[in-house]
Order: C-alpha cells, then structure tokens, then sequence
C-alpha cells in the first residue's frame, strides 16, 4: 500500500524545513527505521528515518526547497506498484503544523509575566505564505469553530483534501488533548488526576511563551526606585478625582504612574521600544504599552496605544476600560492589536521583584514589583525609610544591549522619582 | 377516502371543476372520442358533451393559441398535451403568448388557463419523447410550474392551478398513471408553493419531485437500514418554489443532495443550488450535490435509458459523499 511521507518536525520550534540531501533514490528499496532523508531544519541538518518500508516511488520535494511541516516528501510502496498520486495526497491529512501560522493573534502570556500582542509589522508572515496557509473547512465547521472559540488550525480535517468538517469539530471539542507527561502512582493519589483540556487561550500562551523564551536570548536588569514623589502626586490626583463631580475623572492606579512614566522613556529611548525581524531590527514609530491582565483562564495583555501622547487620566481611564473588558471576556482583536512593549505589574500581590518573559515579537518587557518600605542610606549617610518600588527589565539581546537597557532604565527612574521630568 | 389511480384523481380533478364552473372546458388530442390517450379524460365527454369535451386536430400550436383566445374572452381552457414532448410545439404560444399576455395587455387580459400533460421519460421512447420541459418553463416569467408525485397531490394541485387566474404548466407522467393511492373522498385543494415532507431524517436533505420523489424515497430506505435518516423534499410546484421548506431542512441537516430527471445546465435543481448556498452558506457542511440525467439524447436501449436516469444506484453514492461516508 502506497504511503505519502511528509516533512516531519524534527525540533519545537521547526516550522518549515528543507531537503538536504535525499539518502535514497527513487527506485532504492528502504526498511523501516534507515535513514530515508536529511533534513535542514532553523537548527540543523538531521537524517530522518523512514517510517516505513519498500521502495521508494516517487521523490516530490527537490534539494534545498524550504517546505512547511506536513508538505509530502515521497511516496513508498510495494516495488512496481500502481497508485493514484492525487488519491494519496487528497486523503492525506493536512497536519496542523502545515497550516502555517494563526491567521490572528490571541491572548497571551507567561508564567510569571504576561505576553500577548501582534506586531504591528508582520514578523510572521514569512513562514505563513510558505504553503498558502489556506485552512479549508465546510462553512458550517467553521461557524461551529467561531461559535466554540476553536482556532481551525487546531483541528485535523477528515473531509477530502484534509477538509474539516462539522464532525471534527464535534470531536476536537470532545477530545483533542495530548497525552500528559507524568503519570502519579494511583496508590499514592488522594484523589483522581485532573486531566485539564487546553483552552485555546492556554495553547497560545504555551506556544508564544516558548517562542518568546526560545528566539529571544533574555538578560534581566533590575533597579529601585523612590516612590514618594509618584504617590504624593497620586494621592492628589486621587484627591482631585474624589472631590471632581465629573464622572470621567478616574483615580489612578500606581501602574497607571507607571505606565506613564515608561512611556515617556520609550519615547526617548526608541532602541528599547524595537523588534527582531530575522533580517532588519525595526524601532517602532509609536509607543504602545501593552498591560498584562490576570484572568482566571490566564493572562491578556491588551494595548493602550500612542501611551505616550496621553495625559495621566486619559492612561487611567483606558487601562480601567481595558481591564473591564478583559474580565468580560470582550476584548476584540483590535484591543491586542500593535502593542510595542509590555509591563507586567505583580506589585499588588506583594511580590518584591521578578523577571518576565518577553512577549514576542516585542524586544523587552518590564516585570514591576510592590513598592515596599525599605531602609535607605541617604546622601548625608544616614538611614531612612523610604518606599522603594523594584522593576526588572528582561530585553532581547539581539536588539538591546546592557547599556541601552540601563539607559532607558536610567530615564524611566528618574521620571518615577521626579514626575516633573516627564514634562 | 378511496384508493384512485393518479390518472382517475387527475380525471376527478377535472370533472369536479367543469361540473362547478361552466366556463372550463377541455382540449387536446383524443381527449374525447377516443377517452384521452392514456385515459385521463375516460367518461368526460359522455358526461359533459362536445362543447366542453373537445378533440382537437394534430396541431399543438394551433390549439393552444385557441385555448389562449378562449382565455382572453373569458373562459378557463384547460389544454392537454398528448405528452410535453408535442407539447413544445406550442411553446410560441405558451411563452409569448399565454406567459406574457396580462403584461402585454397592461391588465386587461388575465389568461387563466392550465396547460397539462406527461413530461419525461416513460419506457423506451427514445430521443424525441422523453424529454422534461420544467427547467425551460421555469424560466418564463408569467407561467405557474406544478409538478406532483402521487394521486392525492395530483387531485389537489389540479384543481388549484384550473382555479389559478394564471396560466399554469401542470406536469404528469405516463409512468405514474397507473400509481394508486388514497385519495379523501372530500373535496380539497392543494395551495401552489407549499412542499410536502415526505419522509422526516436529520442527516441528508434529498429534494426531488415528480417521477424522482420515488427514488428518493427507495435511497432513503436504502440509507435508513444503515441508521441514516434521509429527509426527503418534494416542492410539488416549482414556480412559486416552498424556499423556506428546503433552508429549514438544510438549516437541520447540513447537506443536501438534489435529484432531477433533466440535463444539469440551467436546470431547476441549479436553481435550488444557487438559493440553498446564497441563504444557507454557512450552514453548509458538504456541497450542494445534483443526481441528473446523462448529457446525451435519450437512447432506445432498455439498459442505457436505465443508465441515463437518475435511478438509485447513481444516487446513492453522491448521497454517502455529501455524508462524508467511504
């Protein structure tokens, strides 16, 4: 029975691949577990095995093509068998990973920090056009998809030409979840395991996070910063919001200052506000803060853009807006569309300090801690208790390095420190 | 109620409407002396006489175009085509006359006239006598089309389309005429543009009328003893179409499969295609798919009329494949 053998993905964060060198010939028989093919993958040149055995039929990706994941790379069979190529490959499956990428963005974030937000250039769309990164689906499983938050990529089409059809979607929704990687000895468990379906929003998180953590080479600078001029001006501002009878006039949050400040630093330090784009490094012409929000399914980072442009109440109210909607579960895909660079704030929950991953393809993230009563030498040597704030800055250091980190960071102290500079 | 042959409803059909409206009267070939070709008329001129019983001269063009006269000056003819295939012989009058007279008269002369005979093929009839007329008469504004699968629906129809103050294109089949079915001994009537569900399934739609109802009806039977449930459609009249019978079954099912004796092109059933994926698309999990005859005149030959049809060996794997079934 003839077999179609497709490009395999032979590393995490493999999504196309290429031909090296084909290690048989069409015609050379092969036994099942022998090398077939090398494979040139974004790390290496790896022989791949064949997974299965006879001859083989037909070559059909040339040397040196670059091909998604899942695109066929022969045929093998029986020696001199008949087969119908078009039959094989229009029942062949196509595979998630050859679909190319997402069409759009979806939440995301990290472990300790947050992480969702579209570039607004398209760092993505290079492997996206490798295949057309057409998904095909009968118009009813896609309004069920839509319908159930189910990314179509997600989901293996049993119609022809791999088409999705109603029943997948029935079935990706039931089942879909991968194997777990521990098992817990039942004799010593209090009670069942609780096997947790991944929630679309979980999978993104997992894949940007990993794609974050991975492309981006992190290194981590930490500084303090003297509160006490940031929350004098915030206990006024608070002051003025309580007494003013105009209801758009929102309290203001210490992210809020925080946010503020970092924009105006990012508007001075256009290095740090930056992208990797494989080829070029972009500085973005605007700055957009992304925010992280905590929600119980995860995390978001919706984006309050041109955040530099904006006075201290117009960042309070939309961060207020933004968090709403989070929470409703409403923000659209225009919310998380362009942000340049993310906060992610654990302060509130006393947390002294961390460090975040970056949330690709932005080029640096900063992790704010609680603003905690601390002793302090002063200038003239003597001990005071000062409210200190700590914020770490992870940075991508294939677009920053150490000094233009500590030179952003440099600034952002000294708008915390004295709000007046940022005039 | 009564078990009637479709040709003895279609007969009661007629005389109950002659017997309450003098102004009917019926013509074509052999409907009087001789009974009507296939019977349909059997006892009519006995009991209604010459003048409203009325064999007419081998000329389909000509009897027509009078019975179109005989409408404009108030009477309701009903014309019988001895089959539809003659009956394009008259296709100037039925379309440029019967169809657009109340248009071209600006209201003046209404055409209440039905226009009836077999359309298809019967049994070995070849090239020039099997042929289906509904996909070129639908196409004409001015003209009702009605089709029906059995005796009851053929009674009811009748009746309404000699009551319809339009010209109305009534399509039988010699190969039903003998079909018996119950038949209510009270008089009713059937609205032109309301379906008939003829058998309730939630996994396929098959719409089909006239002559395919049938099959339709044997495929679903054939997919039943699988656990798959068949809907099967019949519209009855085409032109007004029951539109909203046929979405709320895709709306339920999700698929559909249409069956047509008629070539594919420009058919009824493209028709159906176009409003089911423009209404329905996204209710759709297959393409809309067509059972229709070969594109070739109708052979002679016993085996390749067979081959020609829709009959039920071809229909059932374009059903599986809307199905997704291997």
């Amino acid at each position: 029975m003839a077999k179609i053998i497709v490009m395999p993905k032979l590393s995490d964060t493999m999504e196309e691949g290429a031909v090296a060198n084909w290690l048989k010939k069409e015609g050379e028989s092969i036994d099942e577990g022998q090398d077939l093919v090398e494979i040139e993958t974004d790390k290496a040149t790896m022989a791949f095995a064949s997974n299965a055995e006879g001859v083989v039929l037909k070559i059909l990706l040339e040397p040196k093509k670059t091909a998604a994941l899942g695109t066929p790379l022969c045929v093998i069979g029986a020696k001199g068998e008949k087969y119908n190529l078009e039959e094989l490959l229009s029942k062949l499956q196509a595979a998630p990973g050859a679909k190319g990428p997402a069409p759009k963005p979806a939440a995301t974030s990290s472990t300790s920090a947050p992480a969702s937000s579209p570039t607004p250039q398209s760092a993505e769309s290079k492997s996206a056009s490798t295949n057309g990164g057409r998904v095909k689906a009968s118009p009813l499983a896609k309004k069920m998809a839509a319908d159930k938050g189910l990314d179509l990529t997600t989901v293996q089409g049993s119609g022809p030409a791999g088409r999705i059809v109603a029943k997948d979607i029935e079935t990706a929704n039931a089942g879909g979840r991968s194997q777990s990687m521990g098992t817990t000895n039942s004799s010593f468990a209090v009670a069942a395991d609780r096997v947790i379906p991944l929630s679309m929003m979980r999978k993104t998180i997992a894949k940007r996070l990993l794609q974050g953590k991975n492309e981006a080479p992190h290194f981590y600078l930490t500084v303090s910063a003297d509160m006490t001029r940031m929350n004098d001006w915030r206990t006024r501002l608070n002051k003025d919001a309580e007494s003013s009878k105009d209801k758009s006039v929102v309290k203001v949050s210490v992210n809020d200052l925080v946010t503020m400040a970092v924009a105006k630093a990012l508007a001075k330090h256009p290095s740090v506000n930056a992208s990797w784009q494989q080829d070029s490094i972009i500085e973005f012409g605007g700055v957009h803060v992304c925010m992280a929000v905590a929600l119980p399914t995860g995390l978001v980072t919706p984006v309050i853009r041109h955040t530099n442009l904006l006075s201290i109440r117009d960042i309070a109210a939309k961060a207020k807006e933004l968090a709403g909607k989070a929470k409703d579960g409403k923000l659209t895909n225009e919310d998380y569309l362009g942000g340049t660079f993310t906060i992610s704030n654990l302060g509130m929950f006393g947390i002294e300090e961390f460090t975040a991953i970056i949330n690709p393809p932005q080029a640096a993230i900063l992790a704010v801690g609680g603003t905690m009563v601390t002793p302090v030498v002063n200038a003239s040597g003597d001990i005071v208790a000062k409210p200190i704030m700590k914020m770490t800055l992870s940075c991508d250091h294939r677009v920053i390095d150490g000094a233009m980190g500590a030179q952003f960071l440099k600034t952002l102290v000294e708008h915390i420190e004295e709000p007046m500079t940022m005039l | 109620m009564s078990i009637l042959t479709y040709r003895e409803a279609l007969g009661r059909a007629m005389s109950e409407e002659m017997t309450r409206d003098p102004k009917v009267f019926l013509m074509g070939e052999e409907v009087a002396q001789y009974n009507g070709a296939y019977k349909v008329s059997k006892g009519m001129l006995d009991k209604f006489g010459p003048s409203r019983v009325i064999d007419s001269p081998i000329s389909e063009g000509g009897f027509a175009g009078l019975g179109v006269g005989a409408a404009m000056a108030g009477l309701r003819p009903i014309i019988e085509m001895m089959t539809w295939n003659f009956g394009i012989q008259a296709f100037d009058q039925i379309i440029n006359h019967a169809a657009k007279m109340l248009y071209m008269s600006a209201g003046q002369f209404p055409i209440p006239m039905v226009f009836r005979g077999p359309n298809g093929a019967a049994h070995m009839l070849s090239a020039q006598h099997s042929q289906t007329v509904e996909g070129m008469l639908t196409q004409v504004p001015g003209l009702k089309v009605v089709t029906s699968a059995n005796p009851s629906d053929g009674y009811g129809l009748l009746k309404t389309s000699i009551r319809d103050n339009n010209p109305v294109i009534f399509l039988e089949s010699e190969m039903m005429y003998a079909m018996k079915g119950e038949v209510d001994d009270a008089e009713f009537l059937i609205p032109l543009g309301q379906g008939r569900l003829m058998r309730e399934g939630q996994h396929v739609t098959l719409i089909a009328w006239a002559k395919m109802v049938q099959r339709a009806m044997d495929v679903a039977a054939v997919f039943a003893e699988q656990g798959i449930e068949c809907e099967v459609i019949d519209p009855r009249s085409l032109r007004p179409l029951d539109e909203e019978m046929i979405f709320n079954s895709i709306r339920k099912t999700h698929r559909c499969v249409i069956i047509e004796e008629a070539y594919q092109a420009a058919s009824v059933g493209s028709w159906i295609v176009e409003l089911v994926q423009r209404v329905c698309f996204d209710e759709l999990d297959a393409p809309v798919m067509r059972v229709s005859n070969e594109f070739v005149p109708m052979p002679y030959a016993e085996n390749l009329e067979h081959r020609v049809l829709p009959e039920v060996e071809r229909i059932i794997p374009v059903v599986k494949q809307v199905l997704y079934m291997d």
